[in-house]
């Protein structure tokens, strides 16, 4: 009995442990943000790599998340007769929640582990070690591009999410199931508010601060081995999904 | 001269100036695992100094407490009579600057070609206008013979080439100290030869100083002006190559002849041979 | 030296594409009239009770929506709330004794601005005031004046029995 409560306080410390460890890490790339925003070059290749290599993945499943969310809302509008509602309650739907989360959720698992394996890989091949010799400090040169990338590229990727999903939306809604196209999107603008779109942008950068994060911290602190790197990976999916739901309900608690 | 386990070798004058390197009683463990015991080593200026030892004495380690990259437990680090240490982090990397490494497997960076991996420290510390950069990288390459593949990528080259190609870069800003990790590792006879070249050439050429870590004992016999074997987290010979190949020593003999059994034993602890075998087999 | 143009350009593209989409999402999904420009003009109107009106809320005259709630505030002097509507330019010939209630928008929507125009030949202009409100209709209000009523008719009640018997 000992030994369970032993490892269970063991696995508590080392949670708080990380938890520390990460926080002291987005410190420090804060603190380099100011001056790092000026190697534009960088983070432009970076922006490339998180944010316009995920486009594909995004839009696709914008447009079916869109089209599912269409079919749903419809068949459950129908049974309280409000089928012209589906305007707006799919786009309040995407817009402050689905849109966020999905596209977080996504860029975890295609952007967030080619971050972490890719600063996992120059860890374990000495390069980080390589250029800290060589007097060039990793946060800054490597690290930090790649963060600010993600961090930028999440609220695009967001609204290019939402807006292709209400695109789905309207493909099924009225080009399928009959809802009069008019309707749909003049009770969509008299019901949604800018504060909406607001909610669904902020909730979107709030996500794309988080995930990269994890994302280069857990490469850049990986075992320098073929397993280490393989466990950064997983770890970065993992955590990067269950933070961005804590937040999301934290996020909406407060804006609500 | 002193092939006994404790060499204050060259009774070494006050001034660093003689010495690029030197180590006081270093003491430094990992996880409750002591790697180094007191130790200390000279590394004279304007030398190449081997560094040797069975695998897992903590040579890279030595590598890393000269650097600045881990701090010892106990002892002084001087390098250039400076404890490395004690400085901060704008003095820690501008003695770096004066240092180029050599890497066991060149640790080039993947997403830039030859060229560019070359021209990288230039680019970091320097405001050289593009052509200086050019003509710098150039000649650098020229001097590792590879300035034909400057347009070539890191996963395209062989490990030689990748490994001259490292090279060239830790020369690329005309460092003092020059430091090897098992540069020969892993390389063919040509390779190694090149290499060997390259190290002694440089060293004499540019009058820098070489530390080779490496288990060749061979190779780098043929290069180094000073050697010092570590054994066991300590340092247990030092002199010239031909001083070693002398010595009666026997953890020397065993590691210059490459004996399987001696002070390093060839068996890793076990219970008695015949007990485990006949007695194993009455086990519930 | 390095081949960035494809990455300058793929990136420029997905930025563009970025903020379009977050263009699109502000400007064709959300109920901001853009049309409330600067032709619009302020008049005023002093409540006793404005419920759950709040700024931003629409002021509509026969269904339609010609302005906002621009400001809420309060008259120490008066003791009344002041609330500042923003009407929309075209809308200039609105009779200056139309009055202004408080409705809510469906059993239990959010509250808006209702004018009803009255028969006046001056209009109203920027910084006139409706002298004609009806305030919010309150709840609370509503039920004890119901139960104020009820108890009313209660006494005559028992009075009745008492001088039949």
């Amino acid at each position: 009995m000992n030994g369970l409560a032993a490892e269970l306080f063991a696995n508590a410390r080392d949670f708080v442990g990380t938890v520390g460890a990460t926080t002291r890490f987005f410190g420090r790339l804060i603190a380099l943000t100011p001056s790092g925003l000026l190697r534009f070059r960088l983070i432009v290749e970076q922006v490339y790599n998180a944010g316009a290599r995920s486009l594909v993945i995004i839009m696709t499943c914008g447009l079916f998340v869109g089209m599912v969310l269409g079919l749903q809302a419809y068949e459950l509008l129908q049974r309280f007769g409000s089928e012209d509602a589906l305007g707006t309650g799919a786009a309040l739907a995407l817009l402050k929640e689905l849109g966020p989360v999905v596209t977080a959720l996504l860029f975890a698992g295609r952007a967030g582990t080619s971050l972490a394996s890719e600063l996992g890989l120059m860890r374990a091949t000495d390069q980080l070690s390589a250029m800290e010799i060589m007097a060039v400090d990793p946060m800054r040169r490597v690290v930090l591009p790649r963060f600010l990338g993600g961090a930028i590229s999440v609220p695009l990727l967001t609204a290019v999410f939402i807006a292709i999903g209400l695109f789905g939306v309207q493909l099924v809604g009225v080009q399928f199931l009959g809802v009069d196209q008019g309707s749909f999107w003049s009770q969509m603008r008299g019901t949604v508010e800018l504060d909406d779109v607001a909610e669904g942008l902020i909730k979107g950068s709030v996500f794309g601060v988080a995930c990269s994060l994890i994302a280069v911290y857990e490469g850049y602190n990986a075992q320098p081995t073929a397993e280490g790197v393989g466990r950064a990976t997983t770890r970065t999916v993992v955590i990067s999904a269950v933070l961005t739901l804590i937040l999301d309900y934290i996020l909406t608690a407060i804006m609500l | 001269m002193s092939s006994t386990p404790n060499p204050a070798a060259g009774a070494s004058p006050a001034a660093g100036a003689e010495h690029v390197a030197r180590l006081h009683g270093v003491h430094y463990a990992v996880d409750a695992k002591p790697i180094f015991r007191g130790l200390d080593i000279a590394i004279r200026r304007g030398e190449v100094t081997a560094i040797m030892g069975p695998s897992g004495t903590g040579k890279t380690t030595l590598l890393r407490l000269i650097t600045g990259q881990i701090m010892a437990d106990a002892g002084q680090v001087l390098v250039d009579g400076r404890d490395v240490a004690r400085l901060d982090r704008r003095a820690l990397y501008a003695l770096r600057r004066r240092m180029g490494m050599l890497f066991q497997n060149g640790a080039l960076l993947t997403d830039l070609d030859v060229f560019e991996n070359v021209a990288f420290p230039l680019r970091e510390h320097t405001r050289l206008p593009e052509r200086l950069i050019r003509n710098v990288v150039l000649t650098k390459l020229h001097a590792v013979g590879l300035r034909g593949a400057a347009q070539l990528y890191p996963q395209q080259l062989s490990g030689g080439m990748a490994r001259r190609v490292a090279l060239a870069r830790s020369i690329a800003m005309d460092p003092d100290i020059l430091i090897y990790d098992e540069p020969f590792a892993g390389l063919d006879p040509i390779s190694m030869g090149v290499v060997l070249r390259l190290i002694r050439q440089l060293n004499d050429a540019l009058g820098i100083s070489s530390i080779v870590v490496t288990h060749d004992v061979r190779e780098v016999s043929q290069i180094a002006n000073m050697s010092y074997i570590l054994s066991d987290g300590q340092l247990v010979a030092s002199g010239t190559p031909s001083e070693l190949q002398k010595s009666p020593d026997e953890v020397v003999r065993q590691f210059i002849e490459g004996l399987a059994d001696g002070p390093v034993p060839f068996h890793y602890p076990a219970p008695d041979y015949y007990e485990e075998l006949l007695g194993g087999g009455a086990q519930p | 030296m390095r081949p960035s143009r494809a990455i300058d350009l793929s990136t420029g593209l997905f930025v563009l594409l970025g903020f379009a989409a977050i263009l699109f999402l502000v400007t064709q999904i959300t109920n901001r009239e853009f049309s409330l420009g600067s032709t619009a003009y302020r008049v005023q109107a002093q409540f006793e009770n404005i419920g759950g009106l709040k700024a931003g809320a629409p002021v509509s005259m026969s269904g339609v929506t010609i302005g906002r709630v621009e400001n809420i505030g309060f008259d120490m002097d008066a003791l009344k709330a002041v609330v500042t509507l923003r009407i929309d330019g075209r809308y200039d010939r609105i009779p200056q004794d139309s009055d202004a209630s408080i409705f809510t928008a469906g059993l239990l929507g959010g509250q808006y601005i209702g004018i009803t125009p009255g028969g006046a030949e001056e209009y109203l202009h920027d910084g006139a005031r409706i002298e004609f409100v009806q305030d919010a209709i309150v709840l609370e209000n509503l039920i004890s004046k119901y139960l104020f009523s009820q108890a009313g008719k209660e006494p005559a009640a028992e009075a009745a029995p008492t001088t039949q018997e």
